[in-house]
């Protein structure tokens, strides 16, 4: 079965984030890093993690909505949650057990959540 | 560059749709998957198939549902290739969901590029 | 006649409905094809007799009824697969031994942490005791359509989202088990809490939780912690007709008239208790049963209790268990003590907090804070019982 892991980041980590010089920044992604890469290493070979993306801020979001014709463009994202999505990735597990397992490695999981969502194949 | 186009819809809403509307949408919706800017996305299933994972210390903690209730769900992803945020705003206001919903659209994060 | 089919059926539905959903992959229609064979049960039983084995006779009806749903169905998928897995069922009318018995998959599955809490405990009693949605519905007092909406969208998440339809792997099995107990634990509470009401079904909730209790020892004979939920639940039932008195008002422990406590079901968790303890791997409800046990002595050993409290509060640090101990402290080394601890829980909307303040107040003759207590509690949300019990002390409080 194949499921979209929806990546949330802590709403407190990205206040952090924001707050901190260039070089705080480089060195906790740099803290970061290898825990991802360790998480490809052991799954990656299996073929279970399908297609990732990290996205960018939810500063830098913008909202498209189509009303009567007039397409409206607003800065930021579509709600404003505590817990923004910060990344996605493809799942591809014999069941949600397995899906759950692979999620709970997620290293963003540790301080925020994973959603998992069945994808619709057409 | 990269742009996630993260669509928000009432859920119901397809329900209520009459067999042509539905075709009229669907057919929409394969059009742009097959546009050359689009480079991946899928459609998801409802938000009552969704599960929450956390994890604390060493628990794990499943719950039912999204990770958070907004008043429109999460449906579906589009990845768009673009030269700016302008541009993906263009194609995800062709996004039929766009004009009953909303389109999120994200930059995909760049190490030290450009932020649009 | 029809009585008799009805709870024949209902001891081997949720067998039925295991060996079903083995085969079809889907609970809804292992659900459809048992509920077929349960019309034509009801029909041919009281014409032919009951079958000589009921179990057999059930799961043989429903696979015939599901392979002709299947057979009539055109666009079924996997169409001949699942024929060839229904035929393959070893049906002999005479004899269910040769089926698996899958209904600790079923229980597991019913009781997946990916399910909301409510929708474990309504799917757990349609599909493993066998419940009907009308039941279930009066039992949490919720409208029947709600309740029904609950359970199809219940099994459709099974579906949909891939939860699989087994007895979790050993890693994932400790935590796993533990919803199944809360399950079968928050069931046997919904009974107990309201026993007395008058409505009979809350009784039947306390039945069907010890009933499920005692199938979940059966099927994991070498889990401690099944086997300490089924002699919590036992030991607390021996006494559930003395708690309400005749007006309706809760009868404290120590005033129950311990004629009416049955013996038999004390006898029964007792040696429960102990084969648990056996195994030396104390946890949660042994712990809460050894302390039902306690309470049930004709001298109450409140020390025991209190240290009891203390490996209770270390293995689940809910602010419940904290209270409890602050109440077995007070009894052991005084009411102050237990004043203490009390004040240190935080349990904004729990009646039962402010009445164990108000009791320890009472017993230290401080009648003005006591009854400020009281009313605390009588301003929340509370069952008739409780409500008049305390309404009770309040009166004595203010008079004295």
């Amino acid at each position: 079965m194949k499921y979209a892991a929806l990546l949330t980041n802590n709403a407190d980590d990205v206040a952090a984030w924001e707050q901190m010089t260039a070089e705080e920044a480089a060195a906790a992604r740099a803290e970061e890093v290898p825990k991802w890469e360790k998480l490809f290493a052991d799954l990656g070979p299996s073929g279970v993690l399908g297609e990732g993306f990290e996205l960018d801020s939810p500063a830098t979001a913008k909202t498209v909505r189509v009303r009567d014709g007039e397409t409206l463009v607003t800065d930021g994202p579509f709600a404003e949650t505590k817990e923004q999505i910060g990344g996605l990735m493809e799942i591809e597990a014999e069941d949600l057990d397995a899906a759950i397992a692979i999620a709970s490695r997620i290293p963003l999981v540790l301080r925020a959540s994973v959603e998992l969502r069945p994808v619709i194949e057409h | 560059m990269q742009y996630l186009a993260l669509i928000y819809g009432d859920e119901s809403r397809w329900a209520g749709l009459s067999p042509e509307q539905r075709e009229q949408e669907m057919g929409e919706y394969m059009a742009l998957s097959q546009a050359d800017v689009t480079k991946g996305g899928h459609e998801l299933d409802s938000i009552a198939t969704a599960t929450t994972v956390r994890v604390r210390g060493d628990e794990t903690l499943v719950t039912d549902g999204p990770f958070a209730e907004l008043k429109e769900a999460l449906g579906g992803y589009y990845v768009f290739e673009c030269d700016s945020i302008e541009e993906a705003c263009t194609w995800a206001s062709k996004i039929p969901a766009a004009r009953h919903g909303a389109i999120e659209v994200r930059p995909v994060y760049v190490d030290g590029g450009e932020r649009s | 006649m029809t009585t008799d089919v009805g709870r024949v059926f209902k001891e081997e539905w949720g067998r039925a409905v295991a060996a079903l959903t083995r085969v079809l992959g889907d609970i809804q229609l292992a659900e459809d094809a048992v509920q077929d064979a349960f019309a034509t049960a009801l029909d041919r039983w009281p014409r032919d007799g009951e079958p000589a084995s009921p179990g057999a006779w059930i799961i043989t009806a429903a696979r015939n009824r599901a392979i002709d749903r299947i057979r009539r169905d055109q666009v079924f998928t996997r169409k001949a697969e699942m024929l060839a897995r229904l035929q393959a069922l070893a049906a002999d009318e005479g004899d269910v031994s040769p089926i698996p018995d899958d209904r600790l998959a079923l229980v597991f599955t019913c009781c997946h942490p990916a399910l909301a809490a409510e929708s474990r405990v309504a799917l757990t009693l349609r599909e493993v005791a066998g419940l009907t949605t009308s039941e279930i519905a009066h039992a949490f007092l919720i409208a029947e359509p709600a309740m029904a909406q609950r359970l199809v969208r219940a099994k459709k998440k099974i579906r949909d989202a891939g939860i699989p339809f087994r007895v979790p792997p050993d890693h994932l099995l400790p935590e796993r088990l533990r919803s199944v107990l809360a399950v079968l634990y928050l069931v046997f509470n919904e009974g107990y809490s309201a026993s007395g009401e008058g409505v009979p079904i809350r009784d039947d909730l306390c039945d069907e939780a010890i009933r499920l209790a005692k199938l979940l020892a059966v099927l994991m004979p070498d889990e401690p912690e099944a086997l300490g939920l089924l002699a919590l639940m036992l030991l607390h039932d021996a006494r559930r007709e003395a708690r309400v008195g005749a007006d309706g008002e809760i009868v404290l422990l120590a005033d129950q008239d311990r004629g009416r406590w049955h013996r038999s079901r004390i006898d029964e968790g007792t040696r429960i208790l102990e084969r648990a303890l056996s195994y030396r791997r104390a946890g949660s409800y042994q712990l809460q049963a050894a302390i039902a046990a306690l309470h049930l002595e004709d001298t109450t050993d409140w020390p025991q209790i209190a240290a009891l409290y203390d490996e209770l509060a270390r293995v689940e640090p809910t602010p419940i268990v904290e209270l409890n101990r602050a109440v077995a402290v007070a009894m052991t080394h005084g009411p102050e003590l237990g004043l203490e601890l009390m004040n240190r829980i935080d349990l904004p909307g729990y009646h039962l907090l402010h009445a164990a303040r108000a009791d320890l107040l009472r017993r230290l003759e401080r009648n003005d804070e006591a009854a400020a207590a009281y009313r605390d509690a009588l301003a929340l949300e509370m069952n008739s019982g409780d409500r008049a019990f305390l309404e009770r002390r309040l009166g004595e409080v203010v008079r004295s």
